[in-house]
């Protein structure tokens, strides 16, 4: 087996098996803040030791190991396609070792190819940077969260939103009471302000990369996401819907430019089975120099 | 915390209330997508479902000596059934249905015609449910539907979920949403 392709099936083990600890440490704060007894108390202790469980006997947190997204910064002169064959060499073997579930599914005959290979699957993102390393970052994500996200066209009338950060917040807010707890919460919304259809969703996902314990850059957009946080909080949705204090642990909004003509705000939900992880290749052997959540 | 174990007689599951929290002892069939569109469209159901409950959940199943092991068996969202559960519940005499997410007001109204119960298992949670399962007893229309779309036959026991839809009307589901949805007018 080549380094790179064992490098990359650590990285599907540990992303399918085990959650970061910025993921933890706030499910873990959203334990102690559920009403003794309660119901949404109950969910986040069975989530609690569902963590533990799933690290230990190295299997998935979640039997929906997801859409496979890689998201690749590589060195000019990179091998582009020669990462591609290693990264589905390893989602094969992963397969295999129950550590995907067979997830790839042909939309017209039905066919579920076994191996988690055909189009589309795994999707792989290319970025070059001027750095020598390989980082590989990879989310596995859920259709439950998925089939949850949104797109909103600026102004709504729906819901009252404007084309401005006003706006922005009732989008943010009606995604949350839409989702109720079918996206399997406290989740994680992954925002895009701006784009076109395809580049804000692609940016939503981008933004669910982000640590959940980082500062936005933009101070104005830093405040909104933590006290959008505070607000849909207060809505009582709860872990899994059941009703409870912990409905979203964290909210990250990025911008890109729009046309003049559009505005879009792309909703991604996160489930708290938050399964994205990320590793520095050596760039002399491709082995595993750091893990980065 | 309420034990319930086989067989799934009305007078046990009509005793049932949104809220409890229940261990589950006994026979599930696990039935998604594919096997719903199915027994809509007036397909024959290869196995029994007479007092049994139905599990939304396409687990990971491996082949371990000859034997099936279940990896990971956590729920799926019930919402995608909504069009076809009533009828199914009423056709094959169905007592429970666990899922997650909740279902909607066909699916609630034929829970308190049949005396059902809709049993809400924690999304995710698929290392503590699959150790419920100790022992895989079939599995049908894994050809036709591949791994995680097939109806598996599994054994449990303690299989821990909350009633969130009861067999008299009671939703939990409709009394978050409602609440939520007034705190949302509140800070709009």
């Amino acid at each position: 087996m080549s380094q790179l392709r064992h490098s990359l099936l650590e990285l599907v083990r540990r992303t399918s098996t085990t959650l970061p600890d910025d993921v933890t440490r706030l499910l873990e704060a959203g334990r102690k803040q559920e009403a003794e007894g309660s119901v949404g108390a109950y969910a986040m202790n069975v989530i609690h030791e569902n963590i533990g469980l799933a690290q230990t006997a190295s299997q998935p947190l979640c039997q929906d190991t997801g859409a496979i997204l890689f998201f690749v910064h590589g060195p000019v002169g990179m091998d582009q396609m020669a990462f591609r064959r290693a990264a589905e060499e390893a989602v094969v073997e992963a397969t295999e070792k129950g550590w995907l579930r067979q997830n790839s599914v042909d939309s017209i005959t039905g066919a579920n190819s076994g191996t988690n290979l055909g189009p589309g699957s795994p999707t792989i993102h290319f970025e070059q940077w001027d750095r020598p390393q390989v980082d590989v970052r990879l989310m596995l994500k859920g259709g439950g969260c998925e089939n949850v996200g949104g797109q909103y066209s600026l102004p709504d009338n729906r819901i009252g939103a404007g084309r401005d950060l006003e706006g922005v917040r009732k989008c943010v807010l009606d995604a949350t009471l839409q989702a109720q707890g079918k996206g399997c919460g406290p989740g994680i919304l992954g925002v895009c302000i701006g784009g076109d259809r395809g580049s804000g969703y692609a940016e939503s996902k981008h933004q669910l990369l982000r640590k959940l314990d980082d500062t936005n850059p933009n101070p104005e957009l830093d405040k909104l996401e933590k006290s959008l946080v505070e607000e849909a909080n207060s809505l009582g949705i709860g872990p899994m819907g059941f009703g409870g204090r912990t409905t979203l642990l964290g909210v990250k909004l990025g911008v890109l430019n729009r046309l003049p003509a559009s505005f879009f705000v792309s909703v991604s939900y996160m489930c708290w089975a938050y399964r994205r992880q990320g590793v520095v290749l050596d760039a002399s052997d491709q082995s595993i120099g750091e893990w980065l959540y | 915390m309420i034990e319930l174990s086989a067989p799934f007689t009305e007078e046990k599951i009509r005793a049932l209330k949104v809220g409890d929290m229940v261990n589950i002892t006994g026979r599930v069939y696990t039935g998604r997508d594919a096997v719903h569109k199915y027994l809509h469209e007036g397909g024959d159901c290869p196995v029994d479902l007479t007092d049994q409950i139905i599990y939304h959940c396409g687990p990971v199943v491996v082949k371990e000596n000859g034997k099936w092991v279940v990896k990971a068996a956590g729920p799926t969202t019930s919402a995608r059934e909504e069009p076809y559960q009533g009828d199914i519940l009423r056709r094959f005499g169905v007592r429970g249905v666990i899922g997650k997410g909740g279902m909607g007001e066909k699916t609630l109204a034929a829970l308190k015609e049949c005396g059902a119960v809709y049993m809400h298992a924690i999304g995710g949670a698929a290392q503590v449910l699959a150790r419920c399962v100790t022992e895989v007893k079939g599995v049908s229309m894994l050809e036709e539907f591949g791994s995680p779309e097939a109806i598996w036959e599994f054994e449990v026991v303690s299989f821990p979920v909350v009633i969130t839809m009861d067999s008299h009307g009671g939703s939990l589901h409709k009394e978050v949403l409602a609440h939520s949805s007034e705190a949302l007018q509140g800070i709009l």
